[in-house]
């Protein structure tokens, strides 16, 4: 690894101060995927700006319901906040479906929407890939690809975004607070994650020196009836093979809204617009809940490894959707 | 390739060293580290401390888990640097005195081990996630409409996930734990 100094950041605006016009220059947060990056040489910083300490790290609401989560939240103490589990129950369940509890106690709101791709080959140094290393080509295309993208992928890109939070704020529309050398912004998801196009480099729309302070949620209030559904390859501690964040408001018999967001299919968290289309006003029934998961993947282009992730991922949608459904 | 053997690349670039006070186990050790030392490093071949286990160095198996200010963490991926003033507790730190922490009873009692390379880590998590479930954290198999949380065997699976056993011992190693949560 190589030798850094390690910062740290009083406050946001000093932190940007410190990274801003210094690529070289990373932010800390909980470490678990930055530290794990480091020592398999895919991150060299040469500083290290801890803002893990920064005065963010609590779940407020202010007075129209909205929810206002600090970038250095632990991610189990988001998925534990009473507030959360009561209102948004698809956040709290997307949290704990990730990772291991140990993991949850050091993994901040802001790492976690920030953590990368665990595509096989960014992660080998020994390979080439676009995201790492732009230019020298994407060799998921054609080798291990049953993990990677259906949707949204580019030719010089197939790489899923990992986080299952980030889907289940992509269906929340929540409003992402950054910090830049020219003061506060904001970012509403699902357009924090970019998809690939021609700069794969590029995991969000963030620019270099910029950090993320806060996550804002809106209030849903159908969100009350929300739910996160993961498959992955064992029944707990593994990355999601495809996931739905769905919350849905049905009254009799008639889908008055919806929100549906999908993990594991592409390079960002991917809102279902179609699918949220084509049921609102729709009949509450299996055989409209599966007419919008297919007018969703009508877009889908497999890989030569995960054409299952289609109908997995319209399976799961359809059964998540009659569940709730039921439950109204 | 084929016979070339030169040496390139700079020199192997100076360490960047900083001081901190660390707590473990209730002792405080005045200390200067690398920057890139790991908890896990600074535990074992510092301080001597060789409970805590490298299984992977990646955070995917749980054998370094040791307490930080009362919660489980991974201390591969916890960097000592970022640790001034905090209270680390590792497996030695458990017991006290020559009295056994009820978990590592319950682990003898119940043969919650075979070749014991993940039991340390196993049991800084135990306790971690008893103090979790204590205080009301869900876990993704929680129900919804729980006020408390009722650790039964797919609870104790569940919230144990970050820690593998490769002589799968898991059986009873759910069984120690279920004996000191009830
Ligand atoms: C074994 C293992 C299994 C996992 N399984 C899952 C899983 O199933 N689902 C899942 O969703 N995740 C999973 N994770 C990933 C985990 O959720 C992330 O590593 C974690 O959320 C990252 O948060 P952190 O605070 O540790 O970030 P760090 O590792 O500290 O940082 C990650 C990145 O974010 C940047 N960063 C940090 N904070 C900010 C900020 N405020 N503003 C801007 N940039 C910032 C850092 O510079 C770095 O590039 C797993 C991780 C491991 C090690
Ligand atoms: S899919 Fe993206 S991250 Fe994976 S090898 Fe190709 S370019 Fe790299
Ligand atoms: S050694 Fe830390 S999790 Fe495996
Ligand atoms: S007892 Fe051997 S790894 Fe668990």
């Amino acid at each position: 690894m190589r030798p850094f100094s390690y910062l740290r950041a009083q406050d946001a605006p000093s932190a940007v101060a410190t990274a801003t016009g210094r690529p070289e220059t990373m932010y800390l947060a909980g470490g678990t995927n930055l530290v794990d990056l480091m020592r398999l040489g895919v991150a060299v910083p040469d500083v290290l700006v801890d803002v893990s300490g920064i005065a963010s790290g609590t779940v407020e609401e202010t007075g129209d319901g909205t929810l206002l989560v600090g970038a250095g939240v632990r991610n189990s103490d988001l998925a534990a906040d009473p507030l959360v589990r009561r209102r948004q129950p698809l956040l709290s369940q997307a949290v704990l479906a990730g990772a291991s509890g140990q993991i949850r106690n050091m993994a901040t709101v802001g790492g976690n929407l920030m953590q990368r791709t665990r595509c096989p080959y960014f992660q080998d140094v020994t390979k080439p890939c676009n995201k790492r290393l732009p230019g020298t080509g994407c060799p998921a295309r054609t080798g291990e690809n049953r993990n990677l993208a259906i949707l949204g992928h580019s030719d010089s890109c197939v790489a899923t975004h990992p986080s299952d939070m980030a889907v289940a704020l992509a269906a929340l529309g929540a409003i992402v607070h950054v910090e830049g050398a020219d003061g506060p912004r904001t970012v509403p998801m699902p357009g924090l994650h970019r998809l690939p196009g021609d700069e794969p480099e590029r995991d969000t729309v963030l620019g270099q020196g910029e950090l993320i302070t806060a996550v804002e949620v809106p209030p849903l209030p159908f969100a009350g009836r929300s739910r996160y559904r993961k498959v992955r390859d064992r029944a707990s501690f593994a990355f999601a093979v495809v996931s739905v964040a769905v919350a849905l408001d049905v009254a009799d018999g008639i889908v008055r809204d919806c929100r549906i967001a999908f993990g594991g299919v592409a390079h960002a968290p991917w809102r279902a617009e179609t699918a949220e289309a084509v049921l609102r006003g729709a009949t509450a029934t299996e055989t409209e809940f599966a007419r919008a998961a297919e007018a969703e993947l009508a877009a889908a282009r497999p890989l030569p490894g995960n054409a299952f992730k289609i109908p997995l991922v319209r399976n799961v949608l359809v059964r998540t959707l009659a569940d709730l459904a039921e439950a109204s | 390739m084929n016979g070339e053997a030169h040496i390139t690349g700079p020199e192997a670039p100076s360490p960047i060293t900083a001081d901190l006070v660390l707590s473990v186990n209730g002792e405080r050790y005045p200390i200067t580290v690398d920057t890139r030392e790991t908890l896990l490093d600074t535990l074992r071949e510092r301080l001597g401390l060789t409970g805590a286990k490298k299984g992977c160095d990646h955070g995917q198996c749980g054998a370094c888990t040791v307490l930080l200010d009362g919660r489980r963490v991974k201390s591969c991926l916890t960097l000592t640097v970022t640790l001034d003033g905090r209270r680390v507790v590792s497996v030695e730190g458990l017991a006290d005195g020559d009295g056994l922490h009820p978990l590592q009873a319950a682990f003898i009692e119940h043969d919650a081990f075979q070749c014991g390379y993940c039991t340390p880590g196993q049991l800084c998590s135990a306790v971690g996630m008893l103090a979790e479930a204590a205080a009301g954290w869900p876990s993704a198999v929680t129900p919804e409409t729980d006020a408390g949380v009722d650790l039964d065997e797919e609870e104790i699976r569940e919230r144990m996930s970050g820690n593998l056993c490769r002589c799968g011992a898991y059986v009873n190693i759910v069984a120690a734990i279920g004996e000191v949560a009830r």
